[in-house]
């Protein structure tokens, strides 16, 4: 198992109560919900694919519950209500922009009401594997209206601390071709005609989401870190700063 | 926001607004025979028909599990694939587009389930507003009893049991219905409904329905072209 791997450190006993934390919605929010009641964390690792997100969420499970703290973990396209119809829009590409937008959306909700805030109400730990930036900044790249985007996800709870792993394009292309020997075809944005081939496509596409990642660093407070180190030295700092999160220090 | 006649489009929408049971499906199904008759081009499109997202509709609302804020989404996704793949390409190819419910009816039913009034508007801010809107009203006892007397099993979204007005399934739906109609009359005026009394003779409501399309809209301007038989 590659969490042997981890450095284990010794014991803890006594188990780290979490300080309550003011709470709030991006906008409007969700009608009903007191957010004061919500005694959990809400912990958002963005990046792309292959920058690392999903190990680096399995390692911080492990050390969150070995830790005596209780875990919940989301993602896109993971609700119960429409991420079969979701995975079926998206093989025969046919949905126009809005529409996949409201869509993904949907699913968003969905788990954001039905499993992220009642974990959250709980007291329990909430490891989101993407959020809403990956949503806003793949519909921006697509032309859509931001303003549009921010209301629409003003439904979204702000999260206790945002990570984004920071993986060059070039070194993103090398580790889809080292695992799946092959581009994705919404990963490389192909329905944008960037590029003919797929390769030259996914480089650009990818520029594009990272810029707009960039410019969304301040508003939404990102901790980014260089994701070409290793998964070791990455999750070492990834625990310290949860670390804080549950002390309520993290600072940017 | 503005119509499509104001942004420039050949085509033409018109929506019929009421509550369940009001008649506007009748009357738009009538104006719609008419308009086939006299050789115009006409698209007729329901609300909550996009083939795509239908069974995730159905799905969350069997197994009730749809809140105020996906009801609302799930439905906005659903006119947003309509409103895209349909309406504009229609629009912008000169039909008549008719619509059973538009957008008001997301303002009135998503507002009483208590969603933001301001987020709902804004997420359907990329719809233009049609260029003829038919409000039927009804009296509240009159469109309860149609719906009441043909279909005694009530749904559960449909007699708004989500907002737990009411155990009983009648008295909910009784509520929740004259809830939306309040919602209806106050945004009446903001987007010009034309009223109609939806109490009187399906006949007679037909004439006012279609003599105010006639009066309103160059009807000649969206004839299809005889094409020259071989």
């Amino acid at each position: 198992m590659a969490t042997a791997n981890i450095p284990k450190r010794p014991r803890n006993l006594r188990v780290i109560v979490p300080q309550k934390t003011a709470r709030r919605f991006y906008g409007h929010g969700i009608p009903g919900v007191a957010v004061e009641k919500l005694a959990g964390r809400l912990i958002v690792v963005e990046g792309a694919d292959g920058s690392g997100r999903s190990t680096q969420i399995r390692w911080l499970v492990e050390w969150l519950e070995g830790n005596g703290h209780s875990t919940v973990q989301v993602g896109l396209k993971r609700s119960s209500l429409v991420s079969e119809e979701l995975d079926k829009a998206q093989e025969g590409n046919i949905l126009s922009r809005t529409t996949l937008s409201l869509f993904y959306a949907t699913d968003f909700a969905d788990q954001l009401e039905n499993i992220i805030l009642p974990a959250l109400r709980a007291g329990q730990m909430v490891l989101a594997d993407r959020y809403i930036y990956t949503l806003m900044a793949r519909d921006i790249v697509r032309g859509m209206d931001e303003v549009w985007l921010k209301n629409l996800y003003g439904m979204a709870l702000v999260p206790d601390a945002v990570f984004y792993l920071n993986v060059a394009p070039e070194e993103l292309v090398q580790r889809a071709f080292a695992k799946y020997s092959a581009l994705d075809y919404w990963e490389s944005g192909m329905d944008l005609g960037l590029a003919r081939d797929l390769f030259d496509s996914f480089l650009k596409y990818q520029a594009l989401m990272a810029q707009q990642f960039k410019r969304m660093q301040r508003t939404y407070d990102f901790h980014i870190l260089n994701g070409h180190r290793s998964v070791e030295e990455i999750n070492a700092e990834l625990r310290k700063k949860t670390d804080a999160v549950l002390t309520g220090h993290l600072e940017q | 926001m503005k119509t499509f006649a104001q942004l420039g489009f050949p085509g033409r929408l018109i929506a019929v607004e009421g509550l369940d049971g009001s008649g506007k499906s009748t009357q738009i199904y009538l104006l719609k025979r008419w308009l086939e008759a006299e050789g115009s081009k006409v698209y007729f499109s329901e609300w909550n028909s996009s083939e795509l997202v239908k069974s995730a509709t159905s799905k969350g609302k069997k197994q009730e599990l749809l809140t105020p804020t996906t009801f609302s989404l799930i439905h906005a996704t659903d006119f947003a694939d309509r409103y895209e793949r349909h309406l504009v390409p229609l629009l912008r190819a000169g039909y008549l587009v008719l619509c059973d419910r538009y957008v008001f009816t997301a303002y009135a039913r998503d507002i009483v389930r208590g969603c933001p009034p301001q987020w709902v508007r804004d997420i359907y801010s990329f719809a233009a507003l049609p260029d003829l809107t038919f409000f039927f009203q009804a009296d509240l006892e009159v469109s309860l009893n149609r719906i009441l007397d043909g279909r005694p099993q009530l749904k559960y979204f449909e007699a708004g049991m989500d907002l737990r007005l009411s155990p009983d399934p009648y008295e909910s739906f009784r509520i929740f219905q004259g809830r939306i109609l309040e919602q209806y009359l106050a945004m009446s005026s903001e987007f010009n409904f034309l009223l109609m009394d939806a109490n009187t003779s399906i006949e007679a409501q037909q004439n006012i329905v279609r003599s105010l399309v006639a009066g309103k809209l160059d009807l000649a301007a969206f004839a299809r072209k005889k094409t020259p038989s071989a």
